[in-house]
């Protein structure tokens, strides 16, 4: 018998364009909790979607008990006892506890002797059963859209424990939860490990890694840095290993100068009491600030906040000292705000539409005759400088969007931004999913854009392109403002510092 | 040289034949059947084609805008009815016996006509609202709407057939030009041309149209640009309540009479119109010259039908096959492209 519950070595997955995980291992123990640990995008998720079954790797292979296996997909990870949480919880919120814990593998009777049907009173008892052994008191039958996250979450855990799990991975599993809901997560883990189930933990929260993992590895760039035991090692070793990357000569020289507070936030907290609260901040003319934090930090929601995307219950928004009353993104764009979204198929392309409408969607105005006949002489200019300036790849302005590489989409949207000529740019991500040479012209832009005096918000979950990039940078934690870096002394540990700042 | 091009000629044909197989295949079906029947190339069966199509044309434009945006409208044929009810109603003859609103003085029917466009749009601004204000799923939304309206059309017309127009009315809108040898341009179809065109001209080159395709597009993507997509959501079923409106005048004169059960299924016929003719039920998609053939073919595939001497009864089950084939060849097309 193997010492290891569960082994994978030699993991390799490449998406176009990038190399996810490169030779990659871990090993887990019964009755231990591994903790896996790395920046965000370092390839965490990745590698427990490779021993989920959700994706296929390139190369590697994951023994178990020291036999090699290969799951094919998370059904057959389930047969196999392995159980996975997700960060994102997707229960059925209209039915039952008990229907979504058994789903899919109903306990089944027959019905005057032949007919089918679903033993509802055996699937009952079983999840009383399987509640009780999570320590979670509701009943079997109540909707899972009328419980907390917390208690979703514990339904989750109880549907990877009635699979008779060995290995039970947690991703970000406290991320939602308040302190009184982590204790009683971490009972249910000391229980758990208690009947030698093996854990793997993902988690960002260093106090809560150094208190209840075993082993702890720790990933960097898709690549494996080590295996530690949790004992030997200290926050910031972690912190060293998680970030110690070097900083290559990625990004152009800054000629920027930083000149009068122009946008200034004050008190600005969301209507939802889990998202961003009592954030203010100001933003100078020409000035590129950088906004860093964890995964789940509620960067994103803040700066959609003040776009008009979300809505706020309290807090100020002033562009030259007058305040901004914005509703919807429209308000902010007439007032020269522009925002370029994370998600650029979710919320920036219009995929079907060609790159002709999607650059000159929100800039429409400027090319009106007799005020309301599009000139398509103008926009087909528009397109064409945009093209030119940007160096944008497109076979025509009648092309779809859809079919342009990722980096290209991104340009039209920026091109789609620059038409209403902003002063204050909110960039989400801009570089997230982009080769690394389309990334080297968007930073260009970028330094362009604050050389001519516009004033640039840049969220990113990169480091190592936040200090490149920032005059200052703005770190967050779990809906608050932890402190500003100024970008010359910005280093990966500082900022890190301030990023995991949970209390 | 002169082969390589020809090639690419019939490549190209051969394209446009598998992008619109359902049009191809009925304009095959009608030379077939102009070859077995003497009567089907006839100027008056020409003539008849068009005005019949002219009617269903407006309707399916008034529709095709809630379609671009992923939505629908249920509501169009009743709201034609309503409009066919009203109009009826108020171009009643004065020294006509069963006159319903006997207060009302004789009208002129061109105010008339205005009050039947302010009535449309009042209906479509309410779809509108309860698209976009109480967030109802367009669909569920318009069936309530429908048989609201339905409802109103019963109560304001007695459940009776409405006949006894004024003379200017019906020969107005019956009106033609030229007569060769039985051939006609029928106002109707002039109606429909300008509408068609200024129908293209906001779907192309106004802020407006360009509004709905990115609302159909992406609607999360073009309120983010800054479009105000609860303003032009609404503007759209508001545009859809007139067209119907116009439909339902135009119909009501056609027929030379009025029910509330007039434009029955017609809002599925126009639905069915658009989407042969090429607009995307995922959204963002259409074309007005689109539209257009779309409601050519359908009626086209009526005609045929009539001319095979099918029972009628069997009709309907042809034209349902056929949107079915329609809708799931349209889908084809953008799963092949994933």
């Amino acid at each position: 018998m193997s010492e290891y519950v569960l082994e994978m070595s030699g993991v390799c997955k490449s998406f176009p364009g990038v190399k996810a995980l490169d030779q990659v291992q871990l090993k887990l123990r019964p009755g231990k909790v591994h903790a896996l640990m790395g920046e965000n995008g370092a390839g965490k998720s990745t590698l427990m979607k490779c021993m989920f079954g959700i994706y296929k790797m390139d190369a590697g292979q994951i023994l178990m008990d020291g036999k090699p296996v290969t799951i094919t997909d998370p059904m057959d990870a389930l047969k196999k006892g392995i159980a996975m949480v997700h960060q994102e919880l997707q229960p059925i919120p209209a039915r039952t506890v008990g229907e979504n814990i058994f789903l899919g593998r109903y306990p089944m009777k027959k019905a005057l002797g032949f007919i089918p049907v679903i033993d509802h009173k055996k699937m009952y008892d079983d999840t009383a059963e399987l509640l009780k052994r999570v320590r979670m008191s509701f009943d079997p039958k109540q909707k899972v859209g009328e419980l907390s996250v917390s208690q979703m979450q514990s339904v989750e855990i109880a549907k990877a424990v009635s699979a008779n799990c060995r290995v039970l991975i947690l991703d970000e599993p406290t991320s939602s939860l308040t302190a009184n809901e982590v204790e009683a997560l971490f009972r249910i883990i000391g229980d758990l490990k208690a009947e030698n189930v093996a854990i793997v933990y993902i988690s960002h929260k260093m106090d809560e890694i150094l208190r209840i993992s075993d082993d702890v590895t720790i990933m960097r760039d898709g690549r494996y840095i080590g295996t530690w035991e949790a004992k030997e090692l200290t926050t910031d070793q972690i912190i060293r290993q998680m970030v110690g990357r070097e900083l290559t000569n990625l990004y152009p020289s800054k000629s920027n100068k930083p000149g009068e507070i122009v946008f200034e936030v004050k008190d600005f907290t969301s209507i939802n009491p889990r998202s961003f609260r009592d954030v203010s901040f100001q933003l100078r003319k020409g000035e590129i600030l950088g906004v860093g934090g964890l995964v789940g930090a509620q960067r994103t929601e803040l700066m959609e906040g003040i776009f008009g995307i979300r809505s706020h219950i309290k807090g100020q928004v002033f562009y030259k000292g007058k305040e901004l009353h914005i509703n919807r993104p429209k308000d902010a764009i007439d007032q020269g705000i522009a925002m370029l979204t994370e998600d650029r198929r979710g919320s920036g392309i219009m995929g079907v539409l060609s790159v002709a409408d999607n650059i000159s969607i929100s800039s429409l105005n400027k090319y009106l005759d007799y005020g309301c006949f599009i000139n398509g002489k103008k926009v087909e200019q528009l397109v064409q400088d945009n093209v030119q300036k940007m160096n944008i790849k497109t076979p025509s302005s009648k092309t779809q969007i859809k079919s342009l590489s990722g980096g290209n989409q991104q340009k039209v949207l920026v091109g789609r931004w620059l038409a209403n000529n902003p002063d204050v740019l909110i960039l989400d991500e801009p570089t997230r999913g982009i080769d690394v040479g389309a990334k080297y012209e968007i930073y260009c832009i970028i330094a362009d854009l604050a050389k001519e005096g516009k004033s640039i918000i840049m969220i990113s979950s990169e480091m190592s392109e936040l200090i490149g990039m920032s005059d200052r940078i703005m770190v967050m934690c779990n809906g608050r403002v932890t402190g500003f870096v100024d970008g010359q002394e910005a280093t990966q540990e500082n900022i890190m510092a301030y990023a995991t700042q949970f209390n | 040289m002169e082969v390589k091009k020809e090639v690419s000629f019939a490549k190209k044909f051969a394209k446009i034949v598998t992008g619109n197989p359902i049009v191809f295949l009925l304009l095959i079906a009608a030379v077939v059947v102009g070859c077995l029947k003497d009567n089907f190339f006839s100027w008056a069966n020409l003539t008849n084609l068009m005005s019949n199509t002219a009617i269903r044309f407006l309707i399916a434009l008034g529709v095709s805008g809630c379609l671009i945006t992923k939505g629908t409208d249920l509501s169009a044929g009743r709201q034609v009815g309503f409009a066919a009810v009203v109009a009826g109603i108020m171009c009643q003859r004065g020294d006509y016996n069963g006159r319903l609103w006997k207060f009302l003085p004789e009208m002129n029917i061109g105010l008339v006509f205005l009050v039947v466009v302010a009535a449309g749009l009042i209906w479509g601004l309410i779809n509108g609202l309860i698209v976009t204000k109480l967030h109802v799923p367009p669909f569920i939304a318009t069936l309530g709407t429908q048989t609201i309206i339905y409802g109103i059309s019963l109560v304001i017309s007695d459940a009776q057939p409405i006949g006894g127009f004024q003379k200017i009315y019906t020969t107005l809108i019956n009106g033609r030009i030229g007569d060769v040898k039985g051939f006609h341009l029928p106002y109707l179809l002039f109606v429909a041309g300008v509408f068609g065109v200024a129908f293209w001209f906001i779907y192309n080159k106004m802020r407006f149209g360009k509004y709905m395709y990115a609302i159909g597009g992406n609607d999360v993507a073009a309120e983010v640009s800054g479009v105000n997509t609860t303003k032009t959501l609404i503007r759209i079923y508001t545009t859809a309540g007139i067209m119907y409106a116009v439909a339902g005048y135009l119909l009501a004169a056609k027929s030379g009479g009025a029910s509330a059960s007039m434009g029955q299924g017609y809002e599925l016929e126009a639905i069915a119109g658009c989407t042969i003719g090429g607009v995307s039920t995922t959204g963002g998609i259409g074309t007005v010259p689109g539209i257009l053939v779309g409601v050519l073919v359908f009626e086209l595939l009526k005609i045929i039908l009539q001319f095979l001497g099918v029972n009628p009864y069997y009709n309907y089950v042809v034209q349902g096959l056929v949107i079915v084939l329609a809708v799931s060849l349209d889908i084809r097309k953008y799963i092949a492209k994933k």
